[in-house]
């Protein structure tokens, strides 16, 4: 079966830093991958790539059969490929309902309300319906963004560090709803992030980003135990096999 | 069902001012629109987030299309003048605002500003257009039909209010819907939009559009209520008013900019008829008043009443 995203000697700097140094990774459909490393070892960056926010210097990217570098974020939503962010981006002023509202408008031009309602259903945010996104606790901000990123049209859903922010408790329950959701919609998932336990229980591949290349790819199990991830990733003080 | 009730309430009142009431309340009655119009269109912009400093630019714009239709083209019709006033301010916001609609916050702000100085600009500097001295329009017919003398403002006064009801209706139309959130989802968080696969520029042109179009309609309804065109209509100052109006109404409502413009009128002229040296500063200090114990405008006193109701 031919891989829903594939990327292809992916190389982008920053001045002297490079975020991505010759980056090929190709995702299969209806996966959950797990991105994870360092801060500053290329997740974000390779994110952002793939939904056109930045644009490699050389490689391609391609999206069900099309190119993606060179288009724009919106050209890109339009295709199918969705993202949540570290930082909720949610509009402030209105209410959760609203946000849902606008989000389902701009994706489907047929009954947008019973989309909302379907949404609000789906990532048991009914309760809060009603009230402003700016007020709103970091978990369920965190919910709500990736609520209006997996609109009806969303076919890969890009996850920037779903649980950051939010408390240990908290975070299992919301990637329950989070996964959920996802797994009900049909869609394959990218998430960037850092905490190994939820790594270890949500995804069905992990990928692992150091220095802008990638030194580990495969089951949670395998890559979590690899030498190199251990000691560059998870940062734990390993040994060297020679000493 | 309540929309519809107020502008028929809306257009009752204007037809009885315009049989009832005395020349001088008939043409402040038609400035009190053509600025309200004009503030709708700013509300529009608001809603997006943007203050434009420069809405003077499609005002003159409109009252020198209506203007020079009469005096250059000898039409005499008032709304062949009212389309053209709309019609030419459209048309030149659909060029400017190709490089505007890129731009937010003061540079937005200082860039419609810098627009309208230059329309004053040229306007001063044009013999052919009267220079700072202007020149006179005369409307003699509406839709075909020839205006006996005497009657024409009132005639105006009452198409006037009907566009404006109509155009109030549009935009309540429009802005409680969809495009209504997606305008606030731009002032809130750009990047949102775009990620959710829609064009702020898009979104922001046109409601560039939409603001411009009814501050060139306003334009013509003054230039007809007056009966003269001068540069004025384009100078910051009168930018400045309608911004200064839009804060007096606040946003919450479509009928927000026309009780603001009227409360406006009135208070110039009570100012300016007891206190005509300092009638600008009585203005201002109405202002501060407003901005310190009524920032959402005075329209949110309704909202006080309606609750302790």
């Amino acid at each position: 079966m031919s891989p829903v995203l594939s990327a292809q000697g992916l190389q982008k700097s920053f001045g002297a830093v490079s975020a991505a140094a010759d980056v090929s990774l190709d995702f299969d459909a209806d996966t959950v991958v797990s991105l994870i490393g360092a801060n500053g070892a290329g997740k974000t960056t390779f994110l952002n790539m793939v939904t056109g926010y930045l644009r490699p210097d050389s490689g391609s990217i391609q999206f069900g059969g099309r190119e993606l570098v060179g288009l724009s974020p919106r050209q890109i939503t339009k295709l199918g490929i969705s993202r949540s962010f570290q930082m909720p981006q949610l509009f402030n002023t209105m209410s959760v309902r609203e946000n849902l509202l606008v989000a389902e408008s701009i994706a489907t031009a047929d009954d947008p309300e019973a989309a909302t309602d379907a949404a609000l259903a789906r990532f048991e945010l009914e309760r809060y319906a009603g009230q402003k996104a700016g007020v709103l606790p970091e978990g369920i901000r965190k919910l709500l963004d990736v609520a209006m990123a997996l609109s009806s049209r969303s076919k890969l859903l890009l996850l920037d560090e779903p649980t950051s922010g939010v408390s240990a408790d908290e975070k299992f329950a919301i990637m329950d709803v989070v996964m959920g959701a996802a797994r009900a919609a049909g869609v394959t998932v990218i998430f960037v992030e850092h905490d190994m336990d939820i790594v270890a229980r949500f995804a069905g591949r992990v990928v692992a980003f150091y220095d802008g290349g990638i030194i580990g790819d495969g089951l949670p199990d395998t890559v979590l135990r690899a030498e190199e991830v251990r000691r560059y990733v998870i940062g734990e003080e390993v040994p060297h096999a020679t000493a | 069902m309540k929309a519809a009730a107020v502008a028929l309430a809306t257009l009752a009142g204007s037809i009885a001012l315009a049989l009832l009431a005395p020349q001088w309340l008939v043409f402040m009655a038609m400035v009190v629109l053509a600025k309200g119009i004009v503030v709708l269109g700013l509300l529009v912009l608001m809603r997006t987030g943007l203050v434009s400093f420069g809405q003077g630019l499609y005002f003159g714009i409109g009252a020198y299309a209506a203007a020079l239709l009469s005096h250059r083209w000898h039409v005499s019709d008032a709304a062949a003048m009212m389309v053209a006033g709309a019609a030419a301010a459209g048309l030149v916001a659909a060029f400017l605002g190709l490089l505007l609609a890129r731009y937010r916050e003061i540079f937005f702000a200082m860039l419609s500003l810098a627009f309208s100085m230059i329309l004053y600009g040229l306007l001063v500097k044009s013999a052919a257009l009267g220079s700072t001295d202007g020149f006179n329009l005369h409307a003699r017919s509406f839709f075909g039909i020839a205006l006996t003398a005497g009657t024409e403002r009132q005639v105006f006064l009452v198409a006037g209010s009907v566009c404006a009801v109509v155009a109030a209706l549009l935009v309540h139309r429009l802005f409680g819907g969809h495009w209504g959130r997606l305008s606030t989802g731009v002032r809130d968080n750009e990047l949102r939009v775009t990620y959710l696969g829609a064009s702020p520029y898009r979104i922001v042109y046109v409601n560039y559009l939409i603001a411009s179009a009814l501050a060139g309609f306003g334009g013509a309804l003054a230039a007809l209520a007056v009966g003269h065109v001068d540069p004025e209509m384009a100078y910051w100052t009168i930018s400045g008013e309608f911004v200064f109006i839009a804060i007096l109404g606040g946003t919450q409502s479509i009928l927000a900019p026309f009780a603001a413009a009227a409360i406006f009128e009135t208070l110039r002229m009570i100012a300016s008829q007891y206190a005509p040296n300092v009638w600008q500063m009585s203005l201002g200090l109405a202002m501060l008043a407003i901005i310190m114990f009524l920032p959402g405008g005075l329209w949110t006193l309704t909202q006080r009443w309606r609750r302790s109701a």
